[in-house]
């Protein structure tokens, strides 16, 4: 048995992209998109017979937990680690995250995603990393809670999901929000919940979701991502009232909503 | 200010680069992939910690003597209490970073039972731990980054070290891995924190950048090397043709069962084979420890119990790791991450289908030879420049790319305490040996000869066009190494292992580079790095060959038992192009007499 794959190449970051057929043979049952790439690198030849360079991807931990391998699969934005070809319809149709800039074939450029974090100050401010003891007790549930959100591998399936997320717009995108909302909630992170916000409230911050909803499906790890983004809408609007009344102007109450 | 470069942003590298900044330093960090995309991230069960909050008396000492004894005597003594007296307070500064630890009803820090050791030492994030420390740092050096402490080159491939006319380590020379652009950096110390190097052996639990690449190009420069031939081998992976994915022991720590059919060739599926028709092997041999012996002992067991006794499920060396007595939401909540895993990989669920299980290779104890310099009470003088030092002046390694505390068996959990722990020694020592190093500046000729070799190297390899392909010699690798120098260790077939390394070493001439490519030559960066590999697979075979005796990961049935005279001794391997050459070095076993080792 032979697995066909249709994979839209990329020269280099600025050349033409065009669509190129493979196939490759078909091992066990667990076979997923990564080894198929696997086995154009052993015999880099398309479908005409032509010798050609090998596609090139990204991936590192192959087990769904470091973000690497994101790529549209079937028109899915997904792992391609955990994409088992078993469960995918022939020809399988392989195209790079249209939301970044493509540097080559299958790989992007999701640096704006590490910069969004960056952004919205995505850690914990702390005086130090030597010993100054354990942090606050919180509860189990709590724990549980927070542990769900921090999951987030930065993998950008989100981000391709999200119909307000792409090179024309200036919104941030849910991934960056929902972690913003996590620092918000715990620890000394809650001491400095106003400077997030302050990002957040920005152009092409929390009021831009058009709540599509399209990011929560799309994740690979399942995360709430609506959840968060409207507990931060919440948050974004109560600051915008405090703010208000800091600046004792009282007729802009009723405003903004 | 001096200024440090650090190579690798895993748990080590990150922890390294943050104690730097934190000291008012400049830091340069590199790393082939985005940090946060680092191979911790597959750590799943847990750093250990004696921090006792669990009423067990248990102490830092206890954690030391499991750690020393878990590694069958071979690690040097003292680093490994400095790193275990260390552990709590490591734990509670995670715990400050927000890193969601699991809680007791108190909302305590929850702590779990790992391999060899009898205590609640684990404190873990759900079972995605490693995932969970690493985000942590990553955040931290984000934010010292936003401060311009840490300068970022993510997308970029260490391939060498700098050395100046008197030997010493004076910056790193790597390569962009999309314009494929050498340069030269300059640094007042370069510290190694780039991993281990599972690839060698391809199928493997590692990561695809953990080649080892550029601890083996160090290696080849005169770094000496130390226990290569200390492989670990886990013994509950689940299969997979791309990689072997990790079945974490915390699944043995929260009551998992390991067992195989008693009948010989018994097809029917586990759950219609009765309890009285199971052999719970581990259980039986092991009344004390049971199910969580040390991962050197688990593996010999399944390899007897399945190839020896010819048990294994399906025929292969493969056991039934069992979860199904315990009830749902308990797993959901303790081992969620690695059930979802194995779920999405096999379609089983493990709730309610025991697991198939086999052993893969897993992490290398050994690693570059690094030194420490100890006080009177068994401590380290945490401010030596000795500390993490390798024998390269100016040149240190941490975290799995350096051999210090797991000797011939590293326990489960461990490998996130020493990476960290590592991280925060060196950074001291790096400061002090820039402080005191005498001479001025290396001369611009060392960095522009080192930057040229590079330049050469990689355009003759991206002019190569032989027969052979690289990837496919890649897996020849991998299958001699898996099938010959894994569990159990045959001086013959370590012969033929050897054999075929250096066939294949000499094929490696004969690759072509496959892609032409002048923009992201990712099949390029790879012929060089499968040179290295080849390299580093050399030690660790004609290290295996000349330990003749038994100790922790390194089994030979001809020799069956310890031999403290001879071999309670790093083996120290050193480059030569011809053939590697192999010596022993005493360790420091001043703190804890070796014993018999064991678990039973």
């Amino acid at each position: 048995m032979s697995i066909e794959l249709r994979i839209l190449r990329q020269d280099t970051a600025d050349s033409a992209p065009y669509w190129e057929e493979f196939k490759v043979p078909e091992s066990g049952r667990n076979m997923n998109v990564i080894a198929c790439l696997m086995e154009i690198q052993l015999r880099p030849v398309n479908k005409a017979g032509k010798k050609v360079n090998p596609v090139v991807w990204e991936s590192n931990c192959l087990e769904e937990v470091c973000g690497a391998c994101s790529m549209v699969i079937n028109g899915r934005p997904r792992q391609a680690c955990s994409a088992l070809v078993g469960h995918l319809a022939r020809p399988i149709v392989l195209r790079p995250l249209s939301k970044f800039k493509v540097v080559r074939d299958l790989v992007v450029d999701r640096s704006p995603m590490f910069q969004a974090l960056s952004k919205v100050r995505a850690w914990m401010p702390m005086d130090g990393t030597y010993d100054l003891g354990p942090g606050p007790k919180i509860s189990a549930a709590q724990a549980e809670r927070i542990y769900t959100f921090a999951r987030c591998m930065t993998c950008g399936c989100c981000m391709e999901a999200c119909p307000q997320y792409g090179p024309a717009s200036d919104f941030i995108g849910p991934a960056p929000l929902a972690q913003a909302n996590l620092f918000n909630q715990h620890g000394s992170g809650a001491l400095n919940k106003e400077e997030r916000l302050a990002q957040v409230m920005d152009r092409g911050g929390v009021a831009d979701c058009g709540k599509a909803q399209n990011c929560a499906k799309a994740c690979p790890k399942e995360i709430p991502l609506t959840e968060a983004i409207a507990e931060l809408s919440l948050e974004t609007t109560k600051q915008m009232f405090k703010d208000l009344l800091a600046k004792g102007t009282p007729q802009s109450f009723g405003g903004p909503a | 200010m001096s200024k440090f470069i650090v190579v690798g942003g895993g748990l080590a590298g990150l922890m390294a680069s943050i104690r730097l900044a934190e000291a008012g330093q400049e830091v340069q960090l590199f790393s082939i992939v985005p940090v946060k995309r680092s191979h911790s991230v597959c750590a799943q069960g847990g750093i250990n910690a004696a921090a006792n909050i669990k009423g067990e008396n248990d102490s830092p000492d206890i954690h030391t003597y499991d750690t020393i004894k878990g590694g069958d005597f071979l690690a040097e003594q003292p680093p490994v209490k400095e790193m275990c007296y260390a552990a709590p307070s490591i734990i509670y500064m995670f715990d400050r970073m927000g890193v969601p630890f699991s809680r007791t009803p108190e909302g305590n820090l929850d702590f779990r039972r790992f391999g060899g050791t009898l205590h609640h030492r684990t404190a873990f994030a759900g079972a995605t731990t490693g995932q969970q420390l690493l985000y942590a740092l990553d955040e931290q050096t984000r934010r010292w980054e936003a401060e311009g402490r840490v300068k970022k080159f993510e997308g970029w491939e260490a391939l060498s070290v700098v050395r100046d006319d008197s030997g010493a380590c004076r910056g790193l020379c790597a390569v962009e891995l999309t314009s494929l652009r050498v340069q030269t950096f300059p640094a007042d110390a370069v510290i190694l924190a780039s991993g281990g190097p599972g690839q060698i052996y391809r199928q493997s639990t590692h990561s695809m950048v953990n080649t080892g690449s550029i601890i083996s190009s160090v290696f080849q420069q005169g770094a000496l090397y130390g226990n290569p031939e200390m492989i670990q081998i886990h013994p509950t992976a689940i299969p997979g043709n791309d990689k072997l994915r990790l079945m974490s022991e915390s699944a043995r720590g929260e009551g998992g069962r390991v067992w195989v059919p008693k009948r010989r060739g018994d097809g029917r599926p586990p759950r219609e084979i009765p309890e009285s028709e199971r052999w719970y092997f581990l259980e039986e041999k092991y009344p004390r420890f049971k199910n969580l012996v040390p991962r050197d002992v688990a593996s010999r067991e399944i390899f007897h119990a399945a190839v020896d006794l010819g048990l294994g499920v399906d025929g292969g060396m493969v056991a039934y790791l069992d979860l199904t007595h315990i009830d749902k939401a308990t797993l959901n909540r303790k081992l969620g991450g690695i059930l979802e895993i194995y779920e999405k990989f096999t379609g089983e669920d493990p709730r309610e289908v025991p697991m198939k299980v086999f052993p893969a290779m897993h992490y290398s104890m050994g690693g570059l030879w690094v030194d420490y310099e100890a006080k009177a009470d068994g401590f380290l003088n945490r401010q030596s420049p000795r500390n993490q030092s390798t024998n390269i002046p100016g040149l240190y390694a941490i975290g799995e790319c350096d051999y210090q505390y797991h000797g011939a068996n590293r326990l489960g959990a461990n490998s996130l305490l020493s990476c960290v722990f590592s991280g925060q020694l060196v950074a001291p020592a790096v400061q002090s040996y820039a402080k005191n190093r005498k001479g001025g500046d290396a001369s611009s000729a060392v960095f522009e000869s080192e930057r040229k070799r590079w330049e050469e190297r990689l355009d003759s390899i991206g002019r190569m066009d032989g027969p052979e392909n690289p990837f496919a010699l890649h897996r020849e690798l991998g299958e001699v190494m898996v099938k010959e120098v894994g569990i159990v260790r045959e001086n013959a077939a370590l012969g033929r292992a050897l054999a075929k390394v250096m066939e294949l070493r000499k094929r490696w001439s004969k690759v072509a580079c496959v892609d032409s490519s002048g923009w992201y030559n990712h099949p390029k960066l790879f012929v060089n790095q499968l040179h290295n590999m080849l390299v580093t697979a050399e030690a660790i075979v004609r290290g295996a060959i000349e330990r003749d005796e038994s100790r922790g990961a390194h089994y030979k049935p001809a020799y069956p038992e310890r031999d403290d005279e001879r071999y309670m001794k790093t083996t120290i391997a050193e480059y030569d192009p011809g053939e590697i050459k192999l010596s022993f070095r005493p360790i420091d076993a001043s703190l804890y007499k070796p014993v018999a080792r064991h678990y039973d």
